[in-house]
């Protein structure tokens, strides 16, 4: 399946994993902090909404 | 605007205004550059030049955060501000006492901080020119650094990381023209750069600098 | 009906939410894609190997490096000249996407100098104008989390980056005088003659355009973040005080 890298096959594998891992965890921590934000801004304003 | 600029200068020179601390450490850091490089001294010439130039500049960094700090905290610097002189103008005299107390000592020194480097002997009318060339367009950017962190406690960290990164222009065509003038070669070309950076940085910055004192003040 | 409507954040959140996970979605398979065809069905280059394959991880990143600092700064301008908060907080949201991209590029450069310069590192020109381009973003960034007030930290980040986009520029052509690098020219100018041969060109664009899609998505959730953040620091402040 994985195509002959010859003898770079380190580097390369290396930069693709370490690049892939950046990115799928800049889109993660996004995500997560995005999600985070949004319910706590819910039971905010739910108390606000209760305390009218 | 001169009575500013001798008020500040007086301020300065007085006890506790900080004067002669980044002369002191800009001799405290060449002194160790042996130490720590060995005393070879055809290594100590050839680094000479990227030395003087990095010393210069990381005691002019030292001094930076005293351009607004202390008049911030005193509250002289709102009665600054409402003053018939433009702020624009305030910052600009900033910039000129800190180099006056900073830069220009810093210049007159290297000279005889070179012999301790062993530099080339071509070099020093070099040195002295880009240093007195180029200081200037250092206080300036750390006037506008000073101006950006004065709000917040404890800026100086802070102010090193956004400060630095501006004067790395400056570093290269000052240490460049130096380089030059220790190999012979001319080096009126990286002169003029020096040149150029230090005026558009006192046409411009001072604008920028007065921008964020501003909204500093708010 | 002008783009200044989504300067109101209600409407930028009703806009963007529902276009986010689409957004998102598409990027990542467009990446995938890019990816997978280069890394599987690409032939290998006759002088530098299989390495060439980093090329379409190496080159999206760093075009989206530079990008994100140009969106920064416009975005900065746009929020001192028109006070929309929305810009300023996507300036504010784009700087670690930035910051990831600068350190994607270097550490694919670096791990590609090695087996073809034979080091991981020279003070070349390229490479120096990214370390410096890093050390920019983590000034922005450093800069908004030290400053309490959002408009305060706003307005001074602001400032920063459109001083900081001259002196980076500056640095660029002072770093160009003063070493002559081993980095090849520049692989996209428009002159495509002088570039890399199609084999290679079809799946770099492809990953270019999935890295862009990537980067609005991000921008648009994070700066919706941004803006809920805000909402919700305004909510307490009123409920407490």
């Amino acid at each position: 399946m994985i195509p002959d890298l010859g003898k770079y096959a380190v580097e390369v594998l290396a930069a693709y994993g370490v690049s892939i891992a950046l990115l799928l965890g800049l889109i993660g921590a996004s995500v997560w902090r995005s999600r985070k934000v949004r319910a706590r801004l819910a039971t905010v304003e739910a108390a606000r909404e209760a305390g009218r | 605007m001169i009575a500013l600029l001798k008020r500040d200068l007086k301020l300065a020179v007085r006890a506790g205004g900080g004067f002669g601390l980044g002369l002191a450490f800009f001799l405290i850091v060449i002194v160790l550059v042996p130490f720590g490089v060995g005393p070879d001294a055809a290594v100590l010439t050839r680094i000479a030049p990227g030395m003087l130039w990095v010393a210069a500049l990381l005691a002019a960094l030292l001094s930076l955060d005293r351009i607004f700090a202390l008049d911030f905290e005193d509250g002289s610097l709102p009665l600054l501000a409402t003053s018939p002189l433009p702020l624009e103008g305030v910052t600009l005299i900033k910039g000129v006492a800190h180099w006056v107390t900073t830069g220009l000592p810093l210049t007159l020194a290297a000279p005889v901080l070179g012999f301790l480097l062993n530099l080339e002997p071509g070099a020093y009318v070099w040195l002295f020119a880009s240093l007195a060339l180029g200081t200037p367009a250092l206080s300036m950017i750390g006037a506008f650094g000073a101006a950006l962190t004065v709000g917040v406690k404890r800026g100086g960290l802070l102010m090193s990381l956004l400060v630095l990164p501006l004067y790395v222009p400056t570093l290269i065509f000052g240490a460049e023209a130096v380089r030059r003038g220790a190999d012979g070669l001319d080096a009126s070309v990286p002169m003029l750069m020096v040149a150029g950076i230090t005026l558009g940085c006192f046409a411009l910055l001072p604008f920028a600098a007065a921008a964020a004192l501003r909204v500093n003040l708010r | 009906m002008s783009i200044w409507e989504y300067a109101n954040p209600k409407k930028f959140i009703a806009t963007t939410t529902p276009l986010v996970p689409w957004l998102m979605w598409t990027s990542v398979a467009i990446l995938c894609v890019g990816l997978t065809w280069g890394f599987f069905f690409t032939p290998d280059d006759a002088r530098q190997g299989s390495t060439v394959k980093i090329f379409y991880l190496h080159v999206p990143s760093a075009m989206m490096a530079i990008n994100a600092w140009i969106m920064m700064l416009i975005a900065s301008l746009i929020w001192l000249v028109r006070r929309h908060h929305v810009s300023a907080l996507a300036a504010k949201a784009a700087a670690p996407i930035g910051i990831v991209m600068t350190v994607m590029a270097l550490f694919t450069g670096a791990i590609w100098g090695q087996p073809m310069w034979g080091t991981w590192w020279a003070w070349d020109p390229r490479l120096t104008s990214f370390l410096i381009l890093f050390l920019f973003y983590l000034g922005y960034v450093a800069l908004w989390a030290a400053i309490e007030d959002s408009d305060t930290a706003a307005d001074l980040t602001s400032v920063l980056c459109i001083v900081g986009s001259v002196f980076a520029v500056l640095s660029r052509y002072a770093v160009n005088f003063w070493n002559q690098g081993l980095h090849q020219p520049a692989s996209l100018s428009l002159d495509k003659e002088e570039n890399v041969a199609d084999v290679f060109w079809y799946p770099a664009l492809v990953c270019i355009a999935g890295f862009v899609l990537l980067f609005v998505a991000l921008v648009l959730m994070r700066t919706a973040t941004e803006i809920r953040l805000r909402r919700m620091r305004a909510l307490e402040m009123r409920m407490r005080g």
